[in-house]
């Protein structure tokens, strides 16, 4: 039987072989975490600790500003030491809550887990709201906007994300095989409040132990696992739809104007713990991996441990690194050093030595049209690159500029080397600034 | 063929007829004085007077709906020469010429982390504010000599924008697209500059540049009145007569240059002097 999958895209070596069958491990606790306050997309968060205050591992450090935000948490017990800027992801150094581990990591004692039947639906979003649980494939979107839509648009088809596309990464795989009940538990729960009637689990065909662990799960209840071709970028959210449904979500639209969810398979677990348990989001799992890492791993981390922390306790590094990025290769973070904490998107670091990057010069676009047919959001890459490089704002808006959603499949199968997807991303910042400013 | 010949011959002459009248009845009038005033102009069409071309600066001269001297490119010459057209009396804008007020090239300036993504400015300075160190400095990667129409800037090797004086007319183009606001308007007639755009304090300069200013008051106490220090950066204060370049040789960091003696020919000028790294 042919698999299911979306149009266009591009098939990149997965690369999996280096983490896909190590067993998750705790990973130890640095002496300092640093939380930033902003994690997710939206506004962030406003630090409630002051410098000098004990807090207990849970315990919230910084409040939610508005709705489109979540509050964050302290990641193990230990002592504010410092609120202040420091290094982001992001690139630019940002407010953070700088805490000094104790070493007991000790649980707060205000959390409360309640059985999920026993709840609304609206003290389940509270309780998701709470415990700071966002989109955790990367775009660390806050779950409880998503599981709050308006009711003129009703969420019939609920899907989960355990594609991971990216290439190296295999967190969410590893989550699939070792946590599956929790998986299975925010699956319920989050099927729940939807009220949804169809409810899948997306797979790529990749993980073969994965699927067959979930169909044999699920056999007993109506949840469906689908087995997807592998291809890039299947794990983003308008190509997960298209390829599980086969409904196309309009231009500029959201998932709920076709009546679609998409969570992904980690958020369900944190979903678990935030319902059942009462616990915040403070861990995940991370894939540490690439050729210039000694070991590598599938870790539990806490959010805040600097990424040279992750380093060290993965046997450190082979060789002085080529690029480190957060996250997947292909839509990942480049870091300028280690010195950026983990995330609540951190899904995995990867380390590539110079000779995994090296830049390819550019050469004159021959109109191959490779771009046209790697592109999943069936936009026309090299116009709109073409139009954004000589600062054509309007015209690059009028291509979809805005419907592109940076997966750099065009610029991977570019045989000029363009940088076809850095230049549509210069043009989106473009469009936007423009529309700000009239 | 006798018949091929008369008939295309006879064709050709009613053509000829027919275009000559045409042009004749459906001729568009041009002010003359127009047509004279676009001969002058340097016809880069490079928008500094804020219409669309040098076409659409002579109309709006002719007009009334511009002045004359609204054209920075063309420069008194220019000045002159519309004068005489419109029967006015020639009013001169002082010339200015754009300056880049940074000597941090690679070799200078510390970098914050390597960038391997598109070669524009803009788009770097989106990147975490640039990789460049220093919050003000070039960022070298040459979106203003991509877009000055007089071929007036050029990059160094090390990747530091600089700005030929005498090839530069004054359009404000590079300013308009610098990022980081490095490049300022300075009147020509003043040659000396602090080329530094740090507001940061002396000792976090030093950390990042070898060539920074550090806002030690040293050109300010030697020349009070030509030098004015703000958020710890000195800038010279154009508008007074007094000689800023009686400070150059105290400055401790050599962030202050002449640039009166160093490109006779007009040629592109390279701030950072050979000799002072000797010493240094």
């Amino acid at each position: 039987m042919k698999l299911k999958t979306f149009k266009g895209g591009i098939h990149p070596p997965d690369n999996k072989q280096w983490s896909e069958h190590k067993a998750i491990e705790d990973c130890p606790l640095p002496d300092e975490l640093i939380v930033p306050l902003s994690q997710h997309i939206g506004a962030p968060a406003v630090a409630c600790v002051e410098v000098g205050q004990q807090v207990a591992k849970g315990q919230e450090v910084g409040a939610a500003k508005g709705f489109v935000s979540v509050p964050v948490h302290a990641p193990t017990s230990g002592e504010v030491v410092a609120i202040e800027s420091r290094p982001h992801p992001g690139g630019a150094s940002l407010p953070a809550v700088v805490i000094r581990a104790d070493g007991e990591d000790r649980w707060s004692g205000d959390l409360q887990g309640a059985d999920p039947s026993s709840l609304s639906v609206e003290e389940i979003v509270e309780k998701v709201r709470s415990a700071g649980v966002v989109g955790m494939g990367g775009a660390a979107f806050p779950a409880h906007v998503k599981m709050s839509p308006p009711p003129e648009k009703p969420i019939r088809t609920l899907v989960f994300n355990g594609v991971e596309c990216e290439p190296y990464l295999t967190a969410d795989h590893r989550m699939m095989l070792e946590e599956t009940e929790r998986v299975l538990q925010g699956v319920a729960i989050l099927q729940y409040v939807y009220g949804a009637e169809r409810v899948v689990i997306g797979v790529e065909a990749n993980k073969p132990d994965a699927i067959a662990l979930l169909q044999k799960e699920c056999a007993d209840n109506p949840v469906e696992v689908m087995p997807l071709e592998v291809k890039y970028p299947q794990g983003a959210e308008k190509q997960l739809i298209s390829a599980a449904t086969g409904r196309e979500v309009p231009s500029g639209g959201l998932p709920m104007d076709v009546g679609v969810a998409v969570h992904n398979v980690s958020s369900a677990a944190a979903v678990t713990d935030a319902v059942m348990l009462g616990r915040p989001l403070i861990e995940r799992i991370c894939t540490v991996t690439g050729p210039a890492i000694r070991e590598p791993k599938n870790l539990r981390i806490r959010i805040g441990m600097p990424l040279s922390h992750l380093v060290g306790v993965c046997g450190g590094l082979t060789e002085e690194p080529g690029k480190i990025i957060l996250g997947g290769p292909m839509m990942g973070f480049t870091q300028a050093g280690l010195d950026a904490p983990t995330t609540r998107g951190t899904s995995g670091l990867l380390l590539l030595r110079d000779e995994d990057v090296a830049k390819s010069p550019e050469g004159p676009c021959i109109r191959c049209a490779r771009c046209v047919d790697a592109c999943p959001m069936n936009l026309l890459p090299t116009t709109i690159a073409a139009y954004s490089r000589r600062d054509l704002v309007a015209e690059a808006e009028e291509y979809c500029a805005m419907d592109c959603i940076e997966c750099g499949s065009c610029s991977y199968v570019c045989p000029a080397c363009l940088p076809l997807v850095q230049s549509i991303r210069y043009g989106k910042a473009a469009v936007l600034a423009k529309k700000r400013n009239s | 063929m006798l018949a091929a010949i008369l008939s295309l011959g006879c064709i050709g002459m009613i053509a000829a007829i027919a275009l000559g009248f045409a042009a004749k009845k459906f001729a568009v009038e041009v002010d003359p004085r127009e047509l004279a005033a676009m001969e002058v102009l340097p016809g880069a069409n490079c928008g500094a007077c804020g219409f669309p071309g040098c076409a659409g600066f002579a109309k709006a001269v002719i007009d009334g709906k511009a002045e004359i001297n609204q054209c920075p490119p063309g420069g008194a010459d220019v000045v002159t020469k519309l004068a005489r057209i419109l029967g006015v009396e020639a009013t001169t804008a002082a010339r200015e010429v754009a300056v880049v007020l940074c000597q941090g090239d690679n070799q200078k300036a510390k970098l914050k982390f390597q960038y391997l993504g598109l070669e524009d400015c803009n788009a770097a300075q989106k990147i975490a504010g640039g990789a460049k160190a220093c919050p003000g400095g070039c960022l070298g990667l040459g979106s203003c000599e991509r877009i000055c129409p007089f071929d007036a800037i050029e990059m160094t090797a090390d990747g530091l924008a600089v700005i030929g004086r005498e090839k530069c007319t004054g359009c404000k183009k590079c300013i308009a697209v610098c990022p980081r606001n490095v490049i300022r308007m300075t009147p020509y007639e003043s040659t000396t500059h602090v080329l530094c755009n740090s507001n940061d304090k002396g000792a976090l300069v030093r950390k990042y540049c070898q060539i920074g200013c550090i806002g030690c008051h040293i050109c300010k106490k030697t020349v009070p009145d030509a030098y004015v220090i703000e958020n710890f950066l000195a800038t010279v204060v154009y508008e007074e007569d007094a000689d800023a370049a009686e400070a150059i040789d105290k400055c401790p960091t050599k962030c202050i240059c002449d640039f009166s003696e160093s490109y006779p020919d007009g040629s592109i000028f390279v701030a950072v002097k050979d000799d002072n790294s000797d010493a240094a």
